[in-house]
């Protein structure tokens, strides 16, 4: 009971573990840019078509940061979800033997998980770069810096999330059910691929509480300067609704059976 | 010294007592096995010990630290190999023990050092870069015991080390636990369900049924609390032959096993050969074949429990398990 509660060396080396993983496995990273692209490509082009202008910007320019928050939002919930394979694979109760504190191993799954949904998000953002979603020409370094930060915000917020789900859960066969109850809601309430002034009362109201809302209304924000509401508003919920999400993760992550 | 001392340790789930307040001392570089059948309650007790379950009630220290409340000091001391496989089966085998190095807070040097001394004592230099879902069962199961061992451990837990794999491979594992045992003077605490495992490596064996230590001795002290040998006696009329050996007070138990075979405790089995045969002669009983043997672990295990240690239903389970291990995961 000695030991401190944050351990770098520990972190890092879960963190370094998720990186290897990540390198290797090929499928998953052609497989989380298939969705990003038809949404941009094909929607983007499609829809755009028929839509003019959504709040004053083409429907391209509109889902771009729609689709990045889309796809740190998928990659994110997946991450963090994936201890339950540790668990059942038995690796979780390696690293539960070990003298490592369990604040320090959500921490390093948390750090290693936002990466990689971190390094999905900036594919994304190239690509809405590329196709002209995201205007290149006024966009600063320094706004790019204050996205990718925003970006990771996101990321650990759902990663969270993630591994909240899957300490509760002990099989994977809920994996499915909490696609469709909690992931697609979260995606489509967000606003990602709709503009919400247009849209009745009471679907205003819920997207209030939608964190993605958040996440994408900021990057709107950012990358194409027009947005629901003010940047820093978007920020300070995101970052308080995160901080909450990880200090649940770590509890219930703490209260953890090893083994399934 | 004792270096694990439990008292009345319990684990109950849900109303089902899987140990059964089981206290013993275990002493330093000694290697110590538990044998029992399956469900018997090993890997439940090893888990408690190892910081992995809380126990139900009683106590347990390791190296003066109690393993329910000083749970970090215990997990600094220990390294155990558990029952299923426990790898990240992408990294490869060096990453798999890096990993666990780093996590232990050892420095570069150390690491590389230590990885490399314990890879080639299991053997697996050629192989440590390799992935480990390339890794046969027998090979995963030593970088298992390998990895245990990084973090110079002053207990090492192995729980059915040497399941489903083939006997070449279990010979190969005895001898790294040996080794391990006599080089670097670490306690070995072992579970294992076969009997020549348990008499091969264990100084002392606590043989454990349905939770419960029901004899603890070493392997010797084990045979030799039957009082005697065990002959086996191949004849016409073995159900008539048994009862007359008991009724000679030849046997102090007589049985007729599986294979038709009477199975006699004897007080000595040099002498109980003529007065076997001399006794089949006087009855007319036609013998083919007296074999006379120190009795195994497996005649102790009966004796006791009336039960043979593997039932049909568990080696089912056995096979399985092995062929799990073989085919590896995801
Ligand atoms: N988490 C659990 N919840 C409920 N019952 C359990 C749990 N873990 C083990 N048991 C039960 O406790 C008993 C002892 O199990 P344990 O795994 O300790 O046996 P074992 O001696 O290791 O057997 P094996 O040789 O099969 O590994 C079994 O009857 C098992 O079903
Ligand atoms: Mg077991």
């Amino acid at each position: 009971m000695t030991m401190e509660l944050i351990q770098p060396g520990a972190i890092y080396t879960l963190w370094l573990r998720e990186m290897i993983r990540f390198a290797r496995s090929k499928s998953r990273i052609a497989g989380n840019f298939t969705m990003p692209f038809l949404w941009l490509v094909v929607m983007g082009t499609g829809l755009g078509a028929s839509i003019q202008s959504a709040g004053g910007t083409s429907y391209l320019s509109f889902i771009g940061p729609g689709v990045i928050g889309m796809s740190i939002l998928f990659s994110s919930i997946f991450s963090g979800v994936s201890v339950i394979w540790d668990r059942q694979f038995g690796f979780m109760k390696e690293i539960l033997v070990t003298p490592v504190s369990r604040v320090s191993i959500v921490i390093g799954k948390i750090a290693g998980s936002a990466t990689i949904s971190l390094v999905n998000g900036m594919v994304v953002l190239l690509l809405t770069l590329l196709v002209g979603a995201v205007p290149l020409s006024t966009l600063t370094a320094g706004h790019m810096l204050v996205a990718l930060a925003f970006m990771a915000l996101i990321a650990s917020a759902f990663v969270s999330i993630g591994l909240i789900i899957a300490s509760l859960l002990n099989n994977t066969e809920g994996f499915q059910l909490i696609m469709n109850l909690l992931v697609m809601p979260l995606f489509f309430i967000s606003g990602a691929v709709f503009p919400m002034d247009k849209v009745p009362d009471w679907m205003k109201t819920i997207s209030l509480i939608d964190p993605l809302m958040y996440g994408v209304d900021g990057l709107r924000g950012i990358l194409l300067g027009a947005s629901r509401f003010p940047f820093l508003l978007d920020l300070a919920v995101l970052g308080a609704f995160c901080a909450a999400m990880v200090a649940i993760a770590t509890y219930t992550f703490s209260k953890m059976k090893a083994t399934t | 010294m004792p270096v694990i001392s439990i008292t009345n340790l319990t684990k109950k789930f849900n109303g089902f007592t899987a140990v059964d307040g089981i206290s013993l001392e275990i002493n330093e570089g000694e290697v110590f096995g538990l044998l029992g059948p399956n469900g018997a309650g090993k890997t439940t007790t090893i888990s408690m010990l190892a910081t992995i379950l809380p126990p139900t009630s009683g106590t347990a220290t390791l190296c003066g630290h109690d393993c329910a409340t000083a749970t970090d000091e215990v997990r600094k001391c220990i390294g155990i190999v558990f029952q299923d496989q426990s790898l990240d089966d992408e990294l490869t085998g060096r990453e798999n023990m890096d990993m666990h190095g780093r996590l232990y807070g050892m420095r570069d040097e150390l690491r590389k050092n230590r990885m490399n001394e314990l890879l080639k004592l299991v053997e697996l230099e050629q192989f440590a870069d390799k992935q480990i879902k390339t890794y046969s069962g027998g090979m995963k199961r030593r970088l298992e015991i390998a990895r245990g061992l990084m973090h110079h451990p002053k207990i090492l837990f192995l729980d059915e080390p040497t399941i489903g794999l083939d006997p070449q491979t279990r010979r190969k594992l005895w001898d790294y636990i040996k080794a391990v045992n006599r080089d670097e003077r670490i306690t070995i605490i072992l579970t294992t369900h076969y009997m020549d495992e348990a008499d091969e490596l264990c100084d002392r064996i606590a043989i454990v049924d349905k939770g419960k230590i029901i004899a603890l001795d070493t392997p010797e002290g084990h045979k030799k609390s039957l009082g005697g040998d065990v002959a086996s006696v191949e004849c016409s009329e073995p159900e008539k032959f048994a009862a007359l050996l008991g009724k000679a007070k030849l046997a102090k138990k007589a049985n007729v096993a599986e294979g038709g075979k009477v199975i006699a405790t004897v007080e000595n089995g040099g002498e109980a050969v003529p007065k076997i045969m001399a006794l089949a002669e006087k009855n007319g009983i036609a013998v083919k074949s007296v074999l006379v043997k120190q009795p195994n672990l497996e005649d102790v295990f009966l004796h006791y429990t009336g039960r043979e240690i593997r039932d049909e239903e568990a080696g089912e389970k056995d096979r399985m398990k092995g062929a799990m291990r073989m085919h590896g995961r995801r």
